[in-house]
């Protein structure tokens, strides 16, 4: 049942980035930006989580999701460290995916060439 | 962008018409599917460490690791523009899509040296998410420090 | 005085084209005009350690093979008129450094090869030189990398988005008497119809193109009947149904003797959306097909109008439209 619901809610929000993208002058690069804040936002007023508590997966993998744990981090280190935590909370959230990003593409352009099109 | 003349407002509306618009629907459903195959696989990875005794927010950390992982990968290997193709949102929301924003351009700099060439691109692409995405959540941030005062 | 009108060249005594050469990637060897290339790549890095230098390689060679094909002695070509679309031309650049020529580096966006054959025309018919090579190249990885995006990206094309090709094409202009020639051109100027959006250059070059056969018809006194072909470089499908309703629109009907060299070189199977562009898309047509037909007799009066869009990811970025021009050579067999 997770797997439904989290096939139909990513791809749902893929789908609405997809009519961004045909149907507005905005590039995928805008639309991420967009995304992200969105989720941001939501998240900031408590709007996220009911995504997620129905889509899981399907709500934190979409660059939504990504949105959503940098301000779920903030708003935990904010009740831990209090001001301070505004400026830490977001990069710790994400420290994982954002390290082993640039880990991750550190190595494969250590392995890997691009190849002719 | 600079003001139009009459001339230039002219050519536009004559020019729209002849436009060709995307196939939306085909990439809508291909989006839809591409998408949630992949948030799947991202609930498989979660289920799987859950399953391992994690809670679902700390089992978010390692499974967003992983999708990093397989989506860096399949750029490596020179997969993940033709999924793109087809795809399009449906391969550039998810978390894998920034995986490949940032790995593409790594690869495709090496050529202009490891310094200038990988580090100094490999956020070309993917740098807005990261400063919007920080600055909006640090701001809330913010705002919910002064609220709760 | 050889000129005539605002904007067109008369030669008074025509130069003439007297030998070609075309290097194409393998994508371009699939398609329309396979039979007609001199050398068809099996892979567009052609064992270079970057598509740079890989593009550098194919302009220089396709020089040589040229020079070659002109039986034109090498220490007799008098000058390298060459272009592409990398930042300060580094491919024409770097391929005179090999060559060794005296060099003259130009910049057309994609109208570069008709900017170089008439700036050669105009060279040769002056009396400045007997024999001269005019050559441009692009490359899809080159173009891809410095104004789009890295190769592995899955960013998704538009249908008004055009491929840019990899190839280069090279031509010896020369004072000997020899068909085909060239017998006008006409300079393009600048034209902006405000279209910003940078995955449709066929919108945005259309009324550069058409503004230059205008021209070039008002100046000469000619007419579409004194052409067999008509041919503009890359506007693509969408540029060129544009062009012909407005060339339409003023009095000129081209519907049956008008291609583009962006939409004829690759199949409709390869899916390049809207057509080809780059550089070498022109060049590679011309210097190839138009060219060897020509000396069959299939084509007598050919009017190519090479079409380029000027502008850069910065000028872009800093929210510009996209200035476009063309410019016109007739080519004929007298």
């Amino acid at each position: 049942m997770d797997y439904v619901m989290a096939f139909i809610v990513g791809g749902l929000i893929c789908l609405v980035g997809q009519i961004l993208m045909d149907t507005t002058k905005l590039f995928p690069a805008h639309i991420l930006v967009l995304f992200v804040t969105l989720g941001a936002v939501l998240s900031g007023l408590g709007l996220y989580q009911p995504l997620v508590d129905i889509g899981k997966a399907g709500a934190t993998i979409p660059i939504t999701g990504f949105g959503h744990n940098l301000v779920t981090g903030v708003i935990q280190d904010v009740d831990q460290y209090g001001l301070l935590g505004v400026f830490t909370g977001a990069l710790r959230s994400a420290a994982g995916g954002i390290t082993a990003a640039i880990v991750f593409g550190f190595l494969m352009a250590l392995l890997f060439n691009p190849k002719s099109k | 962008m600079p003001v139009l003349t009459k001339e230039q407002q002219d050519y536009k509306r004559f020019a729209k018409n002849k436009k060709p618009k995307p196939p939306l629907l085909k990439n809508m459903i291909m989006a839809f599917i591409v998408g949630g195959i992949i948030c799947t696989i991202g609930q498989i990875i979660l289920n799987f460490f859950v399953s391992r005794g994690l809670t679902p927010g700390q089992a978010g950390g390692p499974t967003a690791i992983i999708m990093v992982f397989l989506g860096s990968f399949l750029t490596g290997i020179g997969v993940y523009d033709k999924i793109g193709k087809y795809a399009g949102a449906g391969s550039i929301v998810p978390i894998t899509g920034f995986a490949n924003s940032i790995v593409s351009p790594a690869m495709e700099f090496k050529r202009e040296g490891f310094v200038f060439g990988v580090a100094a691109k490999m956020f070309v692409v993917a740098g807005p998410v990261l400063v919007y995405g920080i600055s909006s959540a640090t701001l809330i941030g913010l705002i919910y420090y002064l609220l709760n005062m | 005085m050889k000129k005539l009108g605002s904007q067109t060249i008369k030669f008074e005594n025509p130069p003439s084209i007297i030998g070609t050469a075309t290097i194409v990637g393998p994508k371009e060897g699939q398609g329309r005009f396979k039979e007609y290339y001199d050398l068809i790549l099996k892979d567009s890095i052609y064992q270079e350690k970057s598509w740079e230098k890989a593009e550098t390689k194919i302009l220089k060679e396709a020089v040589e093979m040229a020079i070659k094909n002109s039986k034109v002695p090498t220490d007799k070509i008098e000058y390298l008129i060459a272009g592409d679309l990398l930042n300060q031309i580094i491919s024409a650049g770097f391929a005179a450094r090999e060559l060794g020529l005296p060099f003259l580096g130009i910049y057309g966006a994609c109208s570069t090869i008709a900017q170089g054959a008439l700036l050669g025309s105009m060279i040769v018919d002056g009396g400045f030189a007997e024999n001269l090579v005019a050559a441009v190249s692009s490359h899809f990885c080159t173009a891809e990398r410095q104004f789009r995006f890295p190769l592995e990206l899955g960013n998704q094309r538009k249908p008004t988005s055009q491929w840019t090709v990899t190839g280069a094409g090279a031509m010896v202009i020369s004072s000997q008497i020899q068909n085909p020639r060239i017998t006008f051109a006409t300079v393009g100027k600048v034209i902006d119809m405000g279209e910003a959006d940078p995955n449709d250059m066929g919108t945005a070059m259309a009324p550069a193109a058409v503004d230059t056969i205008l021209r070039h018809f008002q100046d000469t006194g000619k007419t579409p009947d004194d052409y067999d072909l008509i041919l503009t470089g890359d506007l693509g499908s969408i540029g060129k149904h544009i062009a012909e309703e407005l060339l339409k629109q003023k009095g000129y009907d081209i519907s049956n003797k008008y291609s583009d060299c962006g939409v004829l070189i690759f199949y409709p199977e390869q899916d390049v959306h809207a057509g080809a562009s780059g550089c070498a898309c022109a060049a590679v047509v011309t210097c190839g097909y138009i060219y060897k037909e020509m000396l069959n007799g299939k084509y007598n009066r050919v009017l190519l109008v090479a079409t380029g869009a000027l502008m850069s990811t910065t000028s872009t970025q800093q929210g510009e439209t996209i200035p476009c021009i063309a410019h016109a050579i007739s080519i004929e067999n007298l």
